[in-house]
């Protein structure tokens, strides 16, 4: 059932719209280069934000220190904020008028351009990094303590016996995540890319359907997004699959090993150099939206309201959705987790959309088909999450709920969902907080009384009312953190007092 | 009790009777258009004044974005009224044949002739570099692309502004467009997908011009009571967006589309327009325009392509456009 929900949302949808299409032509040139650069961009910023979250999820597995769940919390925010907003808060930092510079030219250095490639693949690990750290972070926990003691004790080097072959399992999974996530980008690449050399695919897609009315290439381009990504899928696949990534992060094993001054030293740069990359940007996020908080008009709060209830409504679904794939299991998993990503969401909601007109008013579906799609767009990460953690549980107590005739929907919330609780609340968070800061297809549905919060910034932006529009980027931050805190938190408590 | 009962019922009817007796006038606009501090909720007000029915606004998108969806609803669709497509679109919006005449004219203060019986003008500005004014100005596009000046733009393919900009070298340097955009190439700091997030850039300090409209500055001197911006005239000229509305063919009540059509040429229109959409309006109101609207730049031509040379001239223009920039 689920499983044929996101067939009909991703690849029904595309049918939708090449069945509205009139005739489908061939590829221009302008295509094949953006097709071509997406490519590049997507490897080189799923390659960075790997290679660069190794060194510091090793820190984070191997230090505890005072603050570290909460930074662990923080480091989450980039992934979970509006596009707009983050590129703005990176600008702030690393812009011609940015931090960076200021203080380049204050050392009487010449101001340097972040615009093009390098722009766009620092956003790209801005966003991703965070991710990157805690899928690799979940390989190095998931190692037992007793065989870093073993090795330790034996004389033999950790990383030889235990780190390379983890992160060897680990590390094909979270690139092609990244890669997946960086092929569908568009904002980020066409405001920091520096025109058109950076036009991605998903650019393309918006030209022929906003501007150009050209559905057939509209269909054509999001076919070829999904060509890539199955091919990328595959190609992961063939080297290995991921063990996913999970919550209980906030179990620090006791290691033998990296106690040196220059390890420990090594290991606080990492962290320190990453928390910097990461919250900096944020902060000028925050100091810019207090400026703003007092502009915010009223119909902020009928706006917060929906936002609210559509991360409620679209949170429930995507938890729902994986729990009953993970019951299934095998392949619906790894076609749920990887598909959503690959999908246009633009070419899903015109898809939708033409399916939708003829038999009701838009507007009126406008909220509830936000929530549906938000969800869609948040299933696989929740499935990562949720899925190998049902996994274990199966493989743990499934024998005996085997023996005492526990089955179906009885054995879930028996056996399963209390000791996935982590897992689950995790997930809850993460789709809450996605679901809070996305636009999605509420601008292609709705009628002006429906405002999300997302659509409300972005027509205070439309308005030159751009302080205002900071602040109601700090609320959605804010909204967004507390969603995804309160969800973390709800499945940690009395987990481990 | 029976007879309580059908008393109540007999009042529903009556009410029910009364709703369905006001007709709605279902407006397809872009969002900026029907947004809180857009002129939609004044305009609405004033013509629910005057008409006895309900007017609907329905945002999507921007200009390009409300078209597309038409199409895509085809005659299908509940739209009874288009407003806010710009003359580069008129030509296909005219195509699809989902338009109506509405006989509209008016006297209208527009720097060019107006003839158009099915898309009536309701706006109009110029595009221009909107910047600060202890920036020093260049005088025409080679002077610019000269110069050691930083400016963001809009993309052509996704955003009007960024078609006006492009539509503007054209009309201007024909046969040079693509000449001009390679020496462009290293005064622009990047391309947004839209509006917003370029004039965004250009507060944030990140180039020292964005373009927008010669009126861009008027916000910030009335509504904000800062004088510190100001818009390049360029000896070129200016192209212009002039801003229109049409009856869709398809409506159920083609009358109250015409009322509205008439009713967006007057006063109880137009006076709403220049500090909700800060533009010019199309018939300026009798008691002129707001002040601070004098300090504007006025350009000295106004440039604007036929719709019909729009619609055939934008398709090359972009791909000379994406040719010099993407060296």
């Amino acid at each position: 059932m689920v499983i044929a929900l996101v067939l009909v949302l991703t690849l029904g949808t595309l049918l939708a719209v090449l069945w509205r299409a009139e005739g489908v032509g061939g590829l221009g040139r302008a295509e094949w280069a953006a097709i071509r650069f997406t490519v590049l961009q997507a490897i080189l910023s799923a390659a960075a934000s790997v290679v660069l979250a190794i060194p510091v999820a090793r820190a984070l597995s191997r230090r505890r220190f005072r603050g570290r769940s909460v930074l662990i919390t923080l480091l989450g925010a980039p992934f979970i904020l509006p596009v707009i907003v983050a590129v703005m808060g990176l600008l702030a930092v690393f812009g011609r008028n940015g931090l960076l510079n200021d203080a380049i030219s204050m050392a009487g250095g010449d101001r340097i351009s972040i615009y093009g490639l390098g722009g766009v693949v620092l956003a790209h690990v801005f966003f991703n990094l965070p991710l990157a750290v805690r899928m690799i972070l979940q390989g190095w926990i998931a190692i037992p303590a007793e065989r870093f003691r073993l090795v330790v004790s034996l004389g033999a080097s950790v990383s030889a016996m235990l780190e390379r072959p983890m992160l060897r399992a680990v590390l094909p999974g979270a690139f092609m995540a990244i890669f997946l996530i960086c092929l569908t980008s568009f904002a980020v690449a066409l405001v920091l890319g520096g025109g058109p050399k950076a036009t991605t695919v998903e650019l393309a897609i918006y030209q022929a359907v906003r501007f150009d009315f050209d559905l057939g290439r509209a269909a054509l381009l999001a076919a070829v997004q999904f060509g890539l990504s199955i091919i990328a899928a595959l190609a992961a696949w063939f080297i290995t699959v991921p063990e996913g990534f999970g919550a209980g992060l906030d179990r620090v094993l006791p290691r033998w090993d990296g106690a040196s001054l220059w390890e420990r030293s090594c290991d606080a740069l990492a962290i320190a150099l990453a928390a910097a990359f990461l919250i900096l940007p944020l902060s000028m996020v925050v100091i810019k939206g207090m400026i703003g908080l007092s502009d915010l008009p009223a119909s902020v709060w009928p706006a917060i309201a929906r936002s609210v209830s559509v991360a409620a409504v679209s949170t429930a679904l995507t938890i729902t959705a994986a729990v009953l794939l993970s019951m299934r299991g095998g392949r619906a998993v790894g076609v749920a987790s990887a598909l959503p990503l690959a999908a246009s969401s633009l070419v899903v909601g015109t898809g939708l959309f033409v399916v939708v007109q003829p038999m009701f008013n838009p507007g009126k579906l406008a909220l509830l088909v936000t929530a549906l799609m938000n969800a869609l767009m948040a299933l696989p990460f929740a499935l990562r999450v949720i899925a190998p953690a049902f996994e274990r549980v199966e493989a743990d107590y499934g024998r005996l709920a085997d023996s005492i005739g526990l089955k179906g929907w009885a054995r879930v919330r028996i056996s399963v969902l209390p000791r996935i609780r982590k897992p689950l609340g995790f997930a809850a968070g993460l789709a809450a907080a996605l679901s809070m800061g996305d636009l999605g297809v509420i601008a292609l549905f709705a009628t002006s009384d429906q405002q999300t919060l997302p659509l409300l910034m972005y027509q205070l932006m439309g308005s030159y009312r751009t302080d205002a529009a900071s602040g109601a980027a700090l609320v959605l931050l804010s909204l967004s953190l507390c969603a995804f805190w309160i969800f973390d938190r709800g499945g940690r408590a009395d987990a481990d007092a | 009790m029976k007879t309580t009962l059908t008393h109540v019922a007999g009042l529903c009817f009556v009410a029910t009777g009364a709703i369905a007796e006001t007709s709605t006038l279902t407006i397809y606009t872009y969002d900026g258009f029907n947004s809180e501090w857009g002129p939609g909720p004044q305009i609405e007000a004033n013509f629910e004044a005057e008409c006895a029915c309900d007017l609907e606004f329905v945002a999507a998108g921007d200009g390009a974005a409300v078209l597309s969806r038409l199409k895509l609803e085809g005659a299908n669709t509940d739209a009874d009224i288009v407003l806010g497509l710009d003359t580069n679109l008129t030509a296909d919006a005219a195509a699809t044949g989902l338009f109506a005449a509405s006989g509209v004219t008016a006297a209208y203060d527009l720097p060019i002739e107006w003839s158009d019986d099915t898309f009536v003008p309701f706006d109009w500005g110029y595009f221009a570099f909107v910047a600060g004014k202890d920036v020093e100005a260049p005088t025409n596009f080679r002077e610019l692309a000269a110069s050691d000046l930083k400016i963001v733009i809009q993309d052509p393919r996704s955003s009007t502004p960024g078609l006006g900009l492009v539509l503007w070298i054209e009309a201007a340097y024909g046969d040079e467009a693509g000449s001009i955009w390679a020496d462009l190439a290293d005064n622009i700091v990047t391309v947004t997908p839209g509006w917003s997030e370029a004039y965004g850039l250009f507060l944030e300090g990140e180039a020292d011009a964005v373009l927008s409209y010669t009126t861009s500055p008027a916000y910030h001197l009335i509504a904000e009571g800062d004088d510190s911006k100001t818009s390049w005239a360029f000896e070129e000229g200016h192209y212009m967006q002039v801003e229109v509305a049409a009856k869709v063919a398809s409506t159920d009540v083609p009358e109250l589309a015409d009322a509205f059509l008439a009713f967006m040429t007057t006063e109880g229109f137009q006076s709403v327009i220049p500090t909700t959409n800060w533009m010019y309006p199309a018939v300026t109101p009798a008691v002129g325009l707001p002040e601070g609207f004098e300090t504007l730049v006025t350009p000295s031509t106004a440039l604007l392509l036929s719709s019909e040379d729009a619609a055939a001239k934008s398709g090359p223009a972009i791909d000379a456009w994406r040719a010099a920039l993407a060296q």
